[in-house]
């Protein structure tokens, strides 16, 4: 979390709510307490795997590896009683396993990586030549279920449940798609928040090196739903056709939206309900008061009655004497219900702070696992390992299993950490590898150049 | 830079270091070296204020909100109107000389050298765009840009998708065609990429010629970026103190003269008591202000963006510092305690005043950033007659207490995307006097606060007179 940005109210504000219902029903196991975690971090946490994806290959023995390349990251902790330190760097994994065990923090936030050490920062402030200044940061986009709470029904604020978490698979989907196919990118890391939301880290090198200006302009090409507190109509299409990213997005989106979203928060179930998708159909027409009266008629309390009801909206606005601006409203009510909402602000700066995956989040006890995206619809954010259902796995299963069987292994933590490496690890390791290489040769050869010149 | 001593004479040449080599046979100019010309004192003002105008009115005419081609037609006629001269290559002189003098006028903070930035690239944009064709790829060549065509086969394979872009963003599909295609690193262009108007690919833009424009004016302003940077070391270093009493008053006068007033301090010490905030909401804040400053009443809180847009505006009156805790600490009191607060939220209002972090003193929002931000879900800040929809613009302008007539005025300029004609208008009618133009909330509540101490004055003359 970054100072500027920095909005705990948003975060309060539901937090009543969240605690009630994560009340889990294990007895023995709390879901979260210090103590526990103190053990997760002692037996538990990835510390290499982690160490290993932020050296990006820097950690080797090639004569191009860049060795501070790590102790230039910034790392900021959360403590006990919301106590921030900003600023934390370490040279190796030794020290990083070190204090980490030893603050025991809540939270671990990973930042940008700066020219110099974040711990030395104080002498390039003021007066000398040299200042202090992020150089690379991974491209991160941040989702958050509370930014759909006008269209939940079935919950709001940091409460999810399995009727709304599609909306996070759409985005998933159409985000992983926009970053692969669009802009080349491929090594991205999708992480479950641990309450409400996922998070993205591109982790290519192009990426890394973006400018704040272009992390910006790819937020906005992915942006499509623009709206605040005052305005009803939150998406407008303009143009005879969609643009190629927008018409393949409304492939997924329209699935999604048929399949799930409509049915599970039956978006046209009751009178209130419709009259907010009704809306979005430009009034000029007579489209609005047609299907409001035939629907206030037959009320009907059948479980597929939104199925219904879409497809009587539908058919009538295939007319083609109706305005084209009228006819696109089909697509307006499926991407404004759909379409990904990015938290914009998280992802348009390199020095904003986002939570490192493996951190338990502490107000549900969940790990911040990866996703795989090409499988988020078999994700389920309710069954992730709390830190309790993983204390119990140390303990019952580890209690089984030799001295042999690593702890890791003993817990379902292990699928999480096996993904990580599979799926983004192993990847993008034979890239960074590939990557040295070619550009130490490279260096050669401009120095072997050189010398002939000055020969 | 070398300056003669004659006292009437300038030489520019030499302030600006070649940066590569000057353009061809086109008439546009990239201002890479500066002219090797004496340039009499009267010229070197006289040049500069001429090219001010040009630049002061192209950000005027984007403030309201034109449409291109309306602002396009309007620099058109403005640079004949105040760049002509009698011979047409003394013209080309005046461009670039008056371009150099502003180029030190605006290098010496980042607020100069955004804005010089932001309307000479405008300048530039439009210019090139007036170029035939031929005339253009030749610029091109002679600047070594790195821009090629794309292959026939590329062409071949997307070029379906090349026409569906054109259609959405409503670009002539006439010319699809496969020279007219450019392939570069989307990094390149990326307000292209922002808006959607390009096809994206495997990290490349696929740009028309005709959008062309975007990537030269791209390559322009970070020309001048870096020049302006460069310029101001060069000054500062070698000149600012021998030209304190020649160049220096000239230099600061034309800095001043047509730019907005700075609000980042405080109106000459005039202060805002805690107590007051209530009335003065109601009477002289403009209306995002206003509407952020109920919301924060009614909800006992706000989101970031809206907490910088009222926080610096607030500043800008005059709040003190232990005033703005009180009051936002006030603000969020009825749903959290003062210790959270204090803990959570300080550090930020005193960031704004400067006191915390980089330590710099933020300027107050202008209605320029506030109609360019971006307001999200829950978010109450940026401009109303931007960013509300028709029925909650309304809604607020009545809850106001204007007449009918008004607000169908300011509905009707808000249509025209006119906001802060809109906004002008929404003064003149709470007001019942005329204003001059709104372009900062802080200068509409300056000016509301003088009309009301003169209606005050008037009242309390009238009460001795009788």
């Amino acid at each position: 979390m970054g100072a500027d940005n920095a909005d705990p109210m948003d975060e309060d504000r539901v937090e009543e709510v969240g605690a009630e219902a994560s009340a889990d029903s294990r007895v023995v196991y709390e879901d979260f307490s210090p103590d526990y975690l103190r053990i997760y971090y002692a037996r538990l946490f990835p510390y290499a795997e982690i160490y290993k994806w932020l050296s990006y290959g820097h950690d080797g023995k090639h004569p191009g590896c860049d060795a501070t390349i790590m102790s230039r990251r910034e790392f900021s902790f959360t403590l006990e009683h919301d106590i921030y330190i900003r600023y934390l760097s370490f040279h190796d994994v030794a020290e990083m396993e070190a204090t980490i065990k030893s603050k025991c923090p809540h939270k671990i936030d990973i930042g940008a990586l700066y020219n110099v050490e974040p711990a030395k920062r104080s002498a390039y402030a003021g007066g000398s030549d040299r200042v202090f200044a992020s150089v690379e940061r991974e491209l991160v986009f941040d989702i958050d279920m509370t930014d759909y709470d006008d269209i939940r029904t079935c919950c709001s604020g940091a409460d999810i449940c399995l009727k709304c978490w599609p909306l996070m698979n759409v985005a998933i989907k159409i985000l992983d798609t926009v970053l692969r196919e669009d802009f080349g990118f491929e090594h991205l890391l999708w992480v479950y928040s641990g309450r409400r939301g996922v998070h993205c880290w591109v982790c290519d090198t192009r990426a890394r090196r973006l400018s704040n200006e272009a992390r910006s302009a790819i937020a906005r090409y992915l942006t499509l739903y623009k709206g605040n507190e005052n305005t009803t109509k939150k998406v407008s299409l303009t143009g005879p056709s969609l643009h190629p990213a927008l018409s393949r997005a409304y492939e997924i989106c329209r699935g999604y939206f048929e399949e799930h979203i409509l049915p599970n928060q039956g978006l046209l179930r009751s009178e209130e309900q419709f009259d907010k998708v009704l809306e979005l159909v430009p009034d000029e027409s007579a489209v609005r008061t047609q299907m409001r009266d035939r629907w206030k008629r037959a009320s009907t309390s059948k479980d597929d009655v939104s199925a219904i009801r879409w497809k009587h909206l539908k058919q009538t606005l295939e007319n083609k004497k109706l305005a084209p601006s009228v006819r696109r409203s089909v697509e307006e009510i499926v991407f404004s219900y759909t379409y990904p909402r990015l938290d914009i602000e998280v992802s348009k700066h390199m020095n904003h702070l986002l939570k490192a995956p493996f951190c338990i989040h502490p107000k549900t006890g969940r790990v911040c696992v990866p996703i795989d995206p090409l499988d988020c619809d078999n994700f389920d954010p309710t069954t992730v390992p709390t830190l309790g259902q993983l204390l119990y796995d140390l303990n019952n299963e580890g209690g089984k299993a030799g001295p042999e069987v690593k702890d890791l292994e003993k817990t379902s933590l292990n699928a999480a950490v096996r993904l990580f490496q599979t799926k983004f690890l192993d990847p993008l390791q034979r890239a960074n590898k590939a990557e040295i290489t070619c550009s130490y040769q490279q260096k050669l050869q401009q120095t072997s150049a050189t010398n002939v010149l000055s020969w | 830079m070398e300056f003669r001593s004659r006292a009437s004479h300038v030489k520019l040449n030499g302030a600006v270091k070649a940066y590569g080599v000057g353009g061809g046979g086109s008439r546009v100019s990239m201002y890479l070296v500066a002219p090797d010309v004496d340039v009499s004192l009267e010229d070197f003002e006289q040049y500069a204020l001429d090219r001010l105008r040009v630049l002061i009115a192209i950000e005027e005419n984007r403030s309201r909100g034109k449409r291109a081609e309306e602002v396009d037609s309007a620099v058109s006629d403005l640079w004949k109107k105040h760049m002509r001269t009698v011979h047409s290559d003394a013209q080309q002189q005046k461009d670039v000389i008056s371009h150099f003098v502003l180029r030190l006028v605006h290098c010496r903070t980042e607020e100069l050298r955004r804005w010089f930035m932001e309307m000479e690239t405008a300048l530039f944009r439009f210019r090139f765009k007036a170029e035939s064709p031929e005339s253009q790829k030749a610029f091109i060549e002679d600047h070594k840009l790195p821009y090629k065509s794309i292959s026939s086969g590329e062409f071949e394979a997307m070029k379906e998708k090349l026409a569906q872009v054109m259609r959405s963003s409503n670009q002539s599909a006439s010319l699809i065609g496969e020279t007219n295609f450019y392939k570069v690193p989307f990094e390149e262009v990326l307000d292209l990429v922002a808006t959607r108007r390009v096809y994206v690919h495997q990290g490349h833009a696929f740009v028309p010629r005709d959008q062309l424009v975007t990537i030269v004016s791209n390559h322009f302003r970070s020309m001048l970026s870096q020049s302006l940077i460069l310029t101001n070391r060069n000054w500062t270093a070698m000149f600012a103190a021998q030209e304190e009493d020649r160049l220096s008053p000239i230099l600061e006068a034309l800095s001043k003269r047509y730019l907005a007033p700075d609000y980042s301090k405080s109106v000459s010490g005039s202060s805002v008591a805690l107590q007051d905030l209530d009335g003065l909401a109601m009477r002289s804040f403009p209306l995002c202000m206003r509407h952020l400053y109920l919301k924060l009443q009614e909800d006992h809180h706000l989101r970031h963006g809206g907490r910088q847009q009222l926080g610096l505006f607030l500043k800008g009156i005059g709040l003190k510092l232990e005033d703005a805790l009180a009051f936002w600490r006030g603000a969020f009191a009825p749903r959290m305690p003062a210790e959270k607060f204090d803990k959570e939220y300080a550090y930020n209002v005193r960031h704004n005043y400067g006191k915390e972090g980089k330590r710099t003193d933020y300027t107050p929002y202008s209605c320029m950033y506030i109609i360019m931000s971006n307001p999200g879900v829950g978010d109450h800040h940026g401009c109303p007659f931007r960013h509300f929809s028709a029925e909650n613009l309304h809604a607020a302008l009545s809850g106001m207490r204007l007449e009918p007539k008004t607000i169908d005025e300011v509905m009707e300029k808000t249509r025209g995307r006119h906001y802060q004609l809109a906004c002008a208008a929404t003064f003149e009618g709470s007001h019942n006097c005329q204003c001059d133009g709104i372009n900062h909330p802080n200068q509409y509540f300056s000016q509301s606060q003088n009309y009301l101490k003169e209606q005050a004055e008037n009242a309390s003359q009238m009460e001795t007179d009788s």
